[in-house]
C-alpha cells in the first residue's frame, strides 16, 4: 500500500474521488510511513492515527455518497504553531507544555471544512524562531536527504523544518507551514520540496501561535507546485477574527497553472547577486533564468537598492513584535509554570526554563530595541527602512510581473554546523525577508541538486495577491527542472 | 489655556502664597455591550471568570478585533467635550507583566489618539467661569482584578473587567484648587451620562480618576509632582488634593523636594501614600500594535454622530439662562444629572415659577433625597406634587414654613399634597379677626414686652414667633406682622 504515499496530493484527491482507493487506506498508509519513519526523521512530534482514523471514515462515508470538499480524504501534516481543538499545541515549546487548545485555527477549520485529515502535529524551531529546526524543545528534525557518501544527519531548514522533512518523506501529501522570515520558502529549499508564502493577509493568523505579527503568513509546503495551489486555495480567504486579513475573493489558483510564462516580464535584482555566494547558486540562478526564457519569458535587470538593509531591519522588527507577543507564556493562565518566591520570581522562573536559548535571544532584542531611548534609533528607523524596502519593490513591479531570485544561499547544512553562529544561521534568510518585509507573496521551487547531491531551489516573488502568476512561473520552473528523484528512504526501519 | 491664578485659589501660608496645579486623567468605561477587541459581556457583579472570552484570556494565537461601537462612543464623547476629532488614530501596546494583564500589553493609544484637543466649562458657586483645557481622550483596555483575599497563599485573578473599552480623558494642568478638581470631574460625569457613553457609576468603578498634583509659587514653574491613582469618589478626590497639597507644601517649605512619584489615597486615614517603587519602575515600550490597523474614520461617520447628540448640559445651561433668568451656579446644578433637568422643566412646564422651582428643586427636593440617600429618580415626591405644593404657596393657601412640612409628609405618604392640606387642617390663616384675637391675648400676657417693642422694634420677631407658636404656623406672617404693628404702634420699615 506504500505506492499511495508516492501520489501528489492533485492525484490522490482525484484517485479518492474516483474511489480507487478509500480515505481510510491513504490516511493508514501515511500513518505506516510515519510509523516506520518517524523515529529518524522527528518530523511528526504528535502523531493522531485516531483522529486520522475518524476523520478519514468520515470523508469515507462522503465520498461514497459523491459529496465531499476539494480535500475530501486528503491526508495532511499541521505544524505546531496552529491551534487545534482538543490536540496539544505547543509551537514546539516547552512553555506551552500539555496545552489544547479549545479552538482551532481559521486555517485548519477551512481545511477540516474541505475534507482534508490531520495526520498530526509537526515540529518546527521553538515559536518558528530558527532555521534548522534545532530549536524545537522536542529536538531537531532531519531532512530525509543527506550528502552523498555521507550518513551526517542534515537540517531540513527552519522554522517549520518538520513540514518540509514530512513532505519530503512521504509522511503526509502536504503540511501547513508559516513564514516569518522564510520559514516556508528556506525549508522546502532545502528538502527539494514547493512552499509558498502568499501575500500579507492573504490567510488567516487567527489561532495560529504568534511569532511577529506583521511578517507572520501561513502557507502550505507540498511535493508539486499544483498541490500548493490547491492546498492554498483551501487555506487562504478573509477572515473577520483577523483585522489584518484582506477581503478579497481567492481566485481558482489551480485553474490559473496553465498558460507558462509566454511574454512574462521576469525581474532579476542586480542586489541579490551577494558577494561569497556558492558559484551553484549562482549557477542555479542563471539556469532558471535561461529556463524562463526559453519558454519564452522577457528578462529584465531590475535594482532593488535597499535589499542589503533587508536582514538587519528584519532583526529588529520581528524580535520587537516577539518579545510582546510571547508576553503572554507568563505561567498564570496555561502551559508551564515554575512556581517561586512571588508572581515575580514565578515569571522568572517560568519564562527561563520555559524559553530556549534562541527565543530568549530574540526576546531580549526585542525588548531592548523598543526601549526609552533606543525606540527611535531601533525600531522606528527598521521601520523606514521597511517602508523603502515596499517602494523598491513597487518601483520593480512597474517594469517586470515577477521576479526570480535564488531561495537560499546554499543547500541544507549539517546539524550543528551553524547553530552555534547566530549570524550565520539568521543569513540563511537573505533572500527571503524582503518577501516579509514588503508583505508579497514568494514561493520556492526546487530546482536542482547540490554538488553534494541535496536540493537547491529558486524563489519567485510576485506582486501583492498576485499568487497565481508565481504558480503559473513556478510550474515552468518545476517541469523545466525535472523530478529531483526524491531521497532514497534510509530512515524507515521495517 | 493655562488659568490665571485667581487669588481666591492661592494658599496662604507663613512663607507667601502657593498655588495648587493639578491635572486630571479620567478613566471612563465606555458603555457598551461587548469588550473594546472581544465579544465578551461586559455587565458589572457578574460570577469571576464567567466573561471572559479566548481573547480576553490571551490565549495563544488569539487576535483583536475592534469593536466599532466602542469607536462610536469615543467619537461622541469627544463631539461632547467640543474636542477635535482625530480620523485617523493608532493602537500602541503598553508592556507590561501583571497578573491581571494576560497579554502582557495593554492595547491604549499612545501618540496618535482618537480624540485630541477640547475644553470644559465649569460654572462655579459665586458666578466664577473656570475653562479647563482637555489635552485628549484616547481608548484603552481594562485590566481584570487580582483577589488577595481568597486563599492564604495565593493570589486569584478575575478576567471579566480584561478587556473592557475605558476612555481616558485627560486634562491640562489647568485645575487650581480641590473644589475646581471637583466641579471638573463632576462636569465630565455628567457630560458622559447625558451622553450615554458611560454610565458614570463611580462606585461599581465605571469612573475613576489619577490626579496629578503639583505646588508653586504664583507665576513660577511647574513643580514636581506626584500622581494619586485611582480614585473613585467625588468626594475623597477632594480630600486626596487637600491632604496632598498641605503634604507637598510642608516637605517644601521645610526645604524638602518632592519626588516625583505615585501615590495611593487611602480613604480610611484621609492620608496619601506612595506606592511601591517597582510600581514605577517600567519602560513600557509601547509600539503599535502589528495585529490592529489604524482606524480610520471617514467624516460623514463623526458628522452623522454629531447630528445624532442630544442637548448637553452646556447648551442647556444656555438655554435655562436665556429662557428664565437663572443664577448660573443654580443652573449648574440644575443640569448636573439630566433627570435634574427634566424633573426641572417638568416643573416649570407645569405651571412652577422658574427661580422658585429651581430653588425648591435645589434645596428642598435635593436636600431629601440627598439625606435618604436614594437616587434621584426613586424619591417618592413627583414634580407634580412639587408644582402643587409651590402652587398653594403662591396662592396664600400655605405658608412657607407649612410647604416644608407638606413636603415631608408627601414624601412619608405619597399622597396628593392638595389633599392633605384638608385633612390635616394645614391651611393658612388669614382671617385677620381670629388673628387678631390671638395677637391680643398675647400683648395682654406680657405687657413688660409690649412696653419695650416701641424702643426697640427689632424685637417685633419675639412677638411674630409667639403668634405662630399658638396659631401652629398657619397663620399668614404678612397679616400676622401687619396687625401686630397696628396694635403696638410701631411704623413700617
Amino acid at each position: 500500500m506504500s505506492d499511495l504515499t508516492e501520489l501528489t496530493l492533485a492525484t490522490a484527491r482525484d484517485g479518492l474521488r474516483a474511489r480507487d482507493f478509500s480515505a481510510r487506506e491513504i490516511a493508514q498508509a501515511h500513518l505506516d510511513v510515519i510509523d516506520a519513519g518517524n523515529a529518524a526523521l522527528n518530523a511528526y512530534i504528535l502523531p493522531v492515527p485516531e483522529i486520522a482514523a475518524e476523520m478519514a471514515d468520515r470523508s469515507d462515508v462522503r465520498l461514497a455518497k459523491g459529496e465531499g470538499g476539494p480535500l475530501e480524504g486528503v491526508p495532511l501534516g499541521i505544524k505546531d504553531l496552529f491551534c487545534t481543538r482538543d490536540v496539544r499545541t505547543t509551537a514546539c515549546s516547552h512553555i506551552l507544555d500539555g496545552f489544547t487548545p479549545t479552538y482551532e485555527s481559521t486555517i485548519t477549520q477551512n481545511l477540516w471544512d474541505a475534507g482534508a485529515v490531520m495526520l498530526g502535529k509537526l515540529n518546527c524551531d521553538e515559536f518558528a524562531m530558527g532555521s534548522s529546526n534545532e530549536t524545537s524543545y522536542y529536538g531537531p528534525a532531519i531532512n530525509p536527504w543527506r550528502r552523498e557518501g555521507s550518513n551526517a544527519p542534515l537540517v531540513p531548514g527552519g522554522s517549520s523544518g518538520g513540514s518540509a522533512a514530512a513532505v519530503a518523506a512521504r509522511m503526509c501529501l502536504g503540511a501547513t507551514a508559516t513564514d516569518t522570515g522564510g520559514s516556508i520558502r528556506q525549508p522546502a529549499a532545502l528538502t527539494g520540496t514547493v512552499g509558498i508564502k502568499p501575500t500579507y493577509g492573504r490567510c488567516s493568523r487567527w489561532g495560529v501561535v504568534a511569532f511577529a505579527s506583521s511578517l507572520d503568513q501561513a502557507g502550505p509546503i507540498t511535493r508539486s507546485v499544483r498541490d500548493a495551489a490547491i492546498m492554498l486555495g483551501v487555506m487562504a480567504g478573509y477572515d473577520p477574527k483577523d483585522s489584518t486579513s484582506v477581503n478579497i475573493p481567492v481566485p481558482d489558483y489551480e485553474a490559473a497553472l496553465v498558460g507558462g510564462v509566454k511574454g512574462l516580464k521576469v525581474g532579476i535584482p542586480k542586489e541579490y547577486r551577494l558577494e561569497g555566494m556558492p558559484e551553484e547558486i549562482d549557477t542555479l540562478w542563471r539556469q532558471g533564468v535561461e529556463w524562463l526564457k526559453s519558454e519564452g519569458a522577457e528578462i529584465r535587470d531590475v535594482s532593488l537598492p535597499h535589499s542589503r538593509y533587508a536582514l538587519p531591519a528584519y532583526y529588529i522588527v520581528a524580535p520587537a513584535e516577539a518579545s510582546s507577543n510571547l508576553a503572554r507564556y507568563d505561567g498564570v493562565r496555561y502551559g508551564l509554570r515554575v512556581p517561586g518566591a512571588d508572581i515575580i520570581e514565578q515569571y522568572e522562573n517560568t519564562r527561563s526554563e520555559g524559553f530556549g536559548d534562541e527565543v530568549k535571544r530574540r526576546v531580549l532584542i526585542g525588548t531592548y530595541v523598543l526601549s526609552a531611548g533606543y525606540y527611535d534609533a531601533y525600531y522606528l528607523k527598521a521601520q523606514r527602512v521597511r517602508t523603502l524596502i515596499k517602494q523598491d519593490f513597487e518601483k520593480a513591479f512597474e517594469d517586470v510581473d515577477i521576479l526570480l531570485t535564488p531561495a537560499t544561499p546554499g543547500a541544507a547544512f549539517a546539524l550543528g554546523e551553524k547553530s552555534g553562529d547566530p549570524i550565520e544561521m539568521y543569513l540563511n534568510d537573505i533572500f527571503t525577508v524582503t518577501a516579509n518585509m514588503s508583505g508579497l507573496p514568494g514561493i520556492s521551487v526546487p530546482a536542482g541538486l547540490s554538488g553534494e547531491g541535496t536540493p537547491m531551489g529558486l524563489q519567485l516573488i510576485g506582486k501583492a495577491f498576485d499568487e497565481e502568476t508565481l504558480f503559473r512561473a513556478g510550474r515552468v520552473l518545476e517541469d523545466a527542472a525535472g523530478d529531483l528523484a526524491g531521497p532514497e528512504d534510509w530512515w524507515s526501519v521495517a | 489655556m493655562a488659568n490665571s491664578a485667581a487669588s481666591s485659589n492661592l494658599i496662604k501660608s507663613e512663607t507667601g502664597d502657593w498655588e495648587l496645579v493639578i491635572g486630571l486623567e479620567v478613566h471612563a468605561q465606555v458603555t457598551s455591550k461587548a469588550k473594546l477587541f472581544s465579544g465578551a459581556a461586559t455587565k458589572f457583579g457578574a460570577e469571576p471568570n464567567s466573561q471572559v472570552s479566548l481573547v480576553d484570556a490571551a490565549m495563544p494565537g488569539m487576535l483583536p478585533v475592534i469593536n466599532k461601537e466602542c469607536l462610536a462612543q469615543a467619537v461622541r464623547t469627544g463631539l461632547g467635550l467640543k474636542a477635535q476629532v482625530n480620523l485617523r488614530s493608532v493602537f500602541d501596546r503598553k508592556n507590561y507583566f501583571y497578573p491581571d494583564l494576560p497579554q502582557g500589553y495593554q492595547i491604549s493609544q499612545f501618540s496618535q489618539p482618537i480624540v485630541g484637543e477640547g475644553e470644559v466649562v465649569l460654572n462655579m458657586e459665586g458666578g466664577e467661569t473656570v475653562r479647563i483645557g482637555i489635552e485628549r481622550l484616547h481608548l484603552e483596555q481594562d485590566a481584570g482584578k487580582s483577589l488577595h483575599d481568597q486563599d492564604p497563599k495565593s493570589s486569584y485573578v478575575d478576567l471579566n473587567r480584561s478587556g473592557v473599552a475605558l476612555m481616558e480623558i485627560v486634562s491640562n494642568p489647568d485645575i487650581r484648587s480641590a473644589r475646581q478638581a471637583q466641579a471638573y470631574v463632576t462636569k465630565i460625569r455628567s457630560i458622559l451620562r447625558y451622553l450615554g457613553t458611560c454610565d458614570g457609576n463611580m462606585e461599581e468603578g465605571s469612573l475613576r480618576a489619577d490626579v496629578n498634583v503639583s505646588m508653586r509659587r504664583p507665576g513660577a514653574e511647574l513643580g514636581t509632582r506626584t500622581e494619586i491613582k485611582n480614585i473613585n469618589s467625588i468626594r475623597f478626590i477632594g480630600q486626596a488634593i487637600e491632604y496632598e497639597s498641605r503634604r507637598q507644601i510642608e516637605v517644601l517649605e521645610g526645604g524638602g523636594e518632592i519626588t516625583q512619584e505615585t501615590r495611593l489615597f487611602d480613604t480610611k486615614t484621609g492620608q496619601t501614600r506612595p506606592m511601591r517603587s517597582k510600581e514605577e519602575a517600567h519602560d513600557y515600550r509601547y509600539f503599535p500594535d502589528p495585529d490592529l490597523l489604524p482606524v480610520e474614520l471617514s467624516r460623514e461617520f463623526v458628522d452623522r454622530l454629531a447630528e445624532d447628540l442630544p442637548e448637553l448640559p452646556d447648551q442647556k445651561t444656555d438655554r435655562f439662562m436665556a429662557d428664565w433668568g437663572l443664577d448660573s451656579y443654580d443652573v449648574e446644578l440644575l443640569v448636573a444629572e439630566k433627570e435634574r433637568a427634566d424633573y426641572f422643566e417638568e416643573m416649570v412646564g407645569g405651571g412652577a415659577a422658574p427661580k422658585q422651582a429651581a430653588n425648591w428643586l435645589l434645596n428642598q427636593h435635593l436636600g431629601r433625597v440627598n439625606k435618604e440617600g436614594v437616587a434621584f429618580e426613586d424619591a417618592p415626591v413627583t414634580a407634580a406634587a412639587n408644582i402643587s405644593i409651590l402652587k398653594m404657596v403662591d396662592e396664600g393657601t400655605i405658608s412657607g414654613k407649612i410647604a416644608k412640612e407638606l413636603y415631608d409628609l408627601v414624601w412619608e405618604t405619597g399622597d396628593d399634597p392638595a389633599k392633605l392640606v384638608e385633612e390635616r387642617g394645614l391651611r393658612q390663616v388669614t382671617d385677620t379677626v381670629a388673628i387678631e384675637k390671638v395677637v391680643d391675648e398675647i400683648i395682654a400676657a406680657n405687657p413688660k414686652q409690649a412696653g419695650q417693642v416701641k424702643a426697640k422694634p427689632q424685637t417685633l420677631g419675639w412677638f411674630v414667633g409667639q403668634v405662630m407658636q399658638k396659631t401652629s404656623g398657619k397663620a399668614n406672617p404678612q397679616a400676622v406682622n401687619a396687625i401686630l404693628r397696628e396694635k403696638l404702634e410701631i411704623a413700617e420699615d
